[in-house]
């Protein structure tokens, strides 16, 4: 019982940061009907951005934090916005698909050209000790990590819900020509979609990389997951996303403990497949319609 | 050949010029083809030999892509799956030539399997699903050591020899190579010419209109992803003696990817398109060895710059440079569509 209980805290850890991700996956998607498969690199580049505040311009730690925050959303929300998504959208639907996947390529050769290819130890936020409860041992930085991660998901739901700045980008994701006749900045609300997406992976990449270590391949299963978790949990909604994540995180934890370590990877795979033919909208989704 | 569709109406006002002069660039590129290993190092015949092989997995993945528009990332499992049958029969003695046509029907049988899903979901996410395919087939390959040899891989695999024609050396293991490669390419221009390739075409510019004409899409796209996947499966069973050495991460997604950029690079839907574009990934790389590790970068980038300005590949951005250099009619604006709305 303890060690089940050690292995779903740490399964609910994970799987609340991959749901981080998977959140930002889906505001994108609502926001622009952008896939993006670069979204793992997405992950995993904030980690070496606070890497090189800290080793190259010799930040302070907490310095280091919010510049590589500033410097991912600049680039991962700004730029991937401006540069990438912008000039592509008269294109259609498979350039923008294959123009992400050439990004994550660019930005995973990018890290090991310039950071190198070994997994390079990122700053622990929390202090690495552990507590006992009910003779399970909980390792501390687990439970912040799911702390913060809630924290930060129940504040974007208030700000979606609560804010007008929120509600605007609501609409502009459930109609954007609508939104647009009442007045609303469409353009503006899909950007801010963006670097809400970018400040989540960033987030995502400071909690996980600490336990992964910072490397240039972590995006490879981090994007594959946080899509998994925005398939389950529907595409489009922040719940769902969550409760997608959790999921994940859990059953991946209990396959290694219990089943089997050499198929962890394949549960979420075969899960996927199962929940794209079988409720395409996903377990706690609302049907949008085909569009055809 | 009354198809709709402003590519067939191209080729009505230059028909008569294009009919005179295929056969003759046909043969010169033919005889391009088996020249160019002549006096070539042993390593360039098999960069060559692999540019072919890489070609024929990329032809298979255009008809999926570019002509039904199912876009998948699971051809490097078929190029896995035919690699791996080859392989395993070859090992215990089987002649390449049963075993090479039991891994292309394996692909064949597995790629209708996996068109399942293509019926029920389109774009991203049969890009998923298929990924996903992809994927579990790397991490059976790896785990499954008693059939795959797991991270290991299988090693000294035998080359095919025909009686007196012994492709044990690079350069008739090239010849080999080109001979696959002219037959599956002749298979491939006429599937797309069939009614089938029409009914694919169809199933890509719009569905709906083509299963109201009565094309059956559901099976087109099935055929669509089981030819695809075959030749795939050929692809692997050429890879198998060719570098006479497999492991599971030859055939990972990233692999797939690569093919994947291949085929828009090229030209997806375009019949020389995923030609060209296997080229570009497999050839240039070597001209461009002073780059070293930032040619992947590079490569990143300027496919991200294609998909910005000619979304169409390569053979896009030629064709609209000598449209517009040579003098043609100009359709009057009125009449064009979109004009109307």
């Amino acid at each position: 019982m303890a060690q089940f209980l050690q292995v779903l805290l740490s399964g609910l850890s994970t799987g609340a940061i991959y749901a981080l991700a998977a959140i930002g996956f889906t505001l994108v998607w609502q926001a622009a009907r952008t896939v993006n498969f670069a979204q793992g690199e997405f992950v995993m580049l904030p980690a070496f951005f606070v890497l090189i505040g800290v080793h190259w311009l010799h930040m302070p730690r907490w310095l280091a934090l919010v510049f590589g925050l500033i410097v991912a959303v600049v680039v991962l929300g700004l730029l991937f916005k401006k540069v990438v998504v912008e000039p592509m959208l008269p294109n259609g639907g498979l350039p923008l698909i294959i123009a992400t996947m050439a990004l994550s390529i660019l930005l995973k050769e990018g890290a090991k050209q310039f950071y190198g290819a070994e997994a390079q130890p990122f700053p622990s936020l929390f202090p690495q000790t552990t507590l006992h409860v009910e003779g399970a041992v909980v390792s501390v930085q687990d439970l912040m990590n799911l702390i913060v991660s809630l924290a930060v998901v129940v504040g974007l739901t208030l700000f979606l819900n609560r804010t007008r700045t929120g509600r605007r980008m609501q609409a502009t994701a459930q109609n954007p020509r609508v939104a647009e006749i009442l007045g609303v900045n469409t353009r503006r609300m899909v950007l801010y979609a963006f670097l809400v997406n970018a400040a989540l992976a960033a987030l995502a990449s400071f909690l996980i990389s600490p336990i992964y270590l910072a490397k240039f391949s972590n995006g490879e299963t981090l994007g594959l997951v946080a899509f998994i978790a925005a398939i389950v949990g529907g595409f489009n909604q922040i719940r769902g996303a969550l409760a997608g994540g959790l999921l994940i995180g859990v059953l991946d934890n209990l396959t290694a403990t219990y089943v089997t370590t050499e198929y962890r990877a394949a549960l979420p795979l075969v899960l996927l497949i199962a929940i794209i033919l079988w409720r395409p909208q996903g377990l706690l989704g609302v049907d949008e319609g085909r569009k055809v | 050949m009354a198809a709709a569709g402003p590519s067939w109406r191209r080729r009505g006002e230059e028909g008569l010029r294009t009919r005179r002069l295929t056969p003759i660039l046909l043969l010169l590129g033919v005889a391009a083809l088996i020249a160019a290993p002549l006096g070539r190092t042993d390593y360039v015949i098999y960069v060559l030999s692999s540019w072919l092989t890489f070609s024929i997995a990329a032809m298979g993945l255009n008809l999926t892509l570019g002509y039904a528009g199912q876009i998948s990332l699971a051809q490097a499992s078929f190029m896995g799956i035919g690699a791996y049958t080859t392989a395993l029969m070859t090992l215990a003695g089987v002649p390449w030539l049963i075993a090479a046509p039991a891994g292309v029907a394996l692909c064949f049988v597995v790629g209708l399997a996996l068109g399942f899903p293509a019926l029920r979901v389109q774009g991203h996410f049969l890009a998923f699903v298929t990924l996903a395919f992809n994927t579990l087939f790397f991490l059976v390959a790896r785990n499954e050591e008693w059939l795959t040899g797991g991270s290991y891989g299988l090693s000294n695999l035998p080359r095919p020899a025909f009686w007196a024609f012994d492709t044990a050396r690079n350069l008739p293991f090239y010849y080999f190579t080109l001979i696959v490669f002219l037959a599956s390419a002749a298979l491939m221009w006429g599937v797309v010419r069939s009614p089938w390739g029409r009914a694919f075409r169809g199933l890509r510019e719009n569905p709906i209109r083509a299963e109201s004409l009565g094309v059956d899409t559901r099976r087109i796209t099935l055929l669509a992803f089981a030819i695809g996947s075959a030749y795939g499966g050929l692809a692997g069973a050429l890879i198998s003696p060719l570098v006479q050495y497999i492991e599971p991460s030859s055939f990972a997604f990233s692999q797939s990817l690569r093919v994947l950029l291949m085929v828009v690079v090229g030209g997806a839907g375009l019949f020389l398109g995923p030609i060209l574009g296997a080229a570009v990934v497999i050839l240039l790389p070597e001209f461009l060895r002073f780059t070293e590790g930032y040619y992947l970068m590079i490569y990143a980038a300027a496919v991200i710059a294609l998909m910005v300005y000619c979304p169409t590949g390569l053979i896009g951005v030629g064709r609209r440079l000598s449209d517009r250099f040579s003098p043609k009619r100009e359709a009057r604006a009125d009449m064009k569509l979109g004009a109307r709305s």
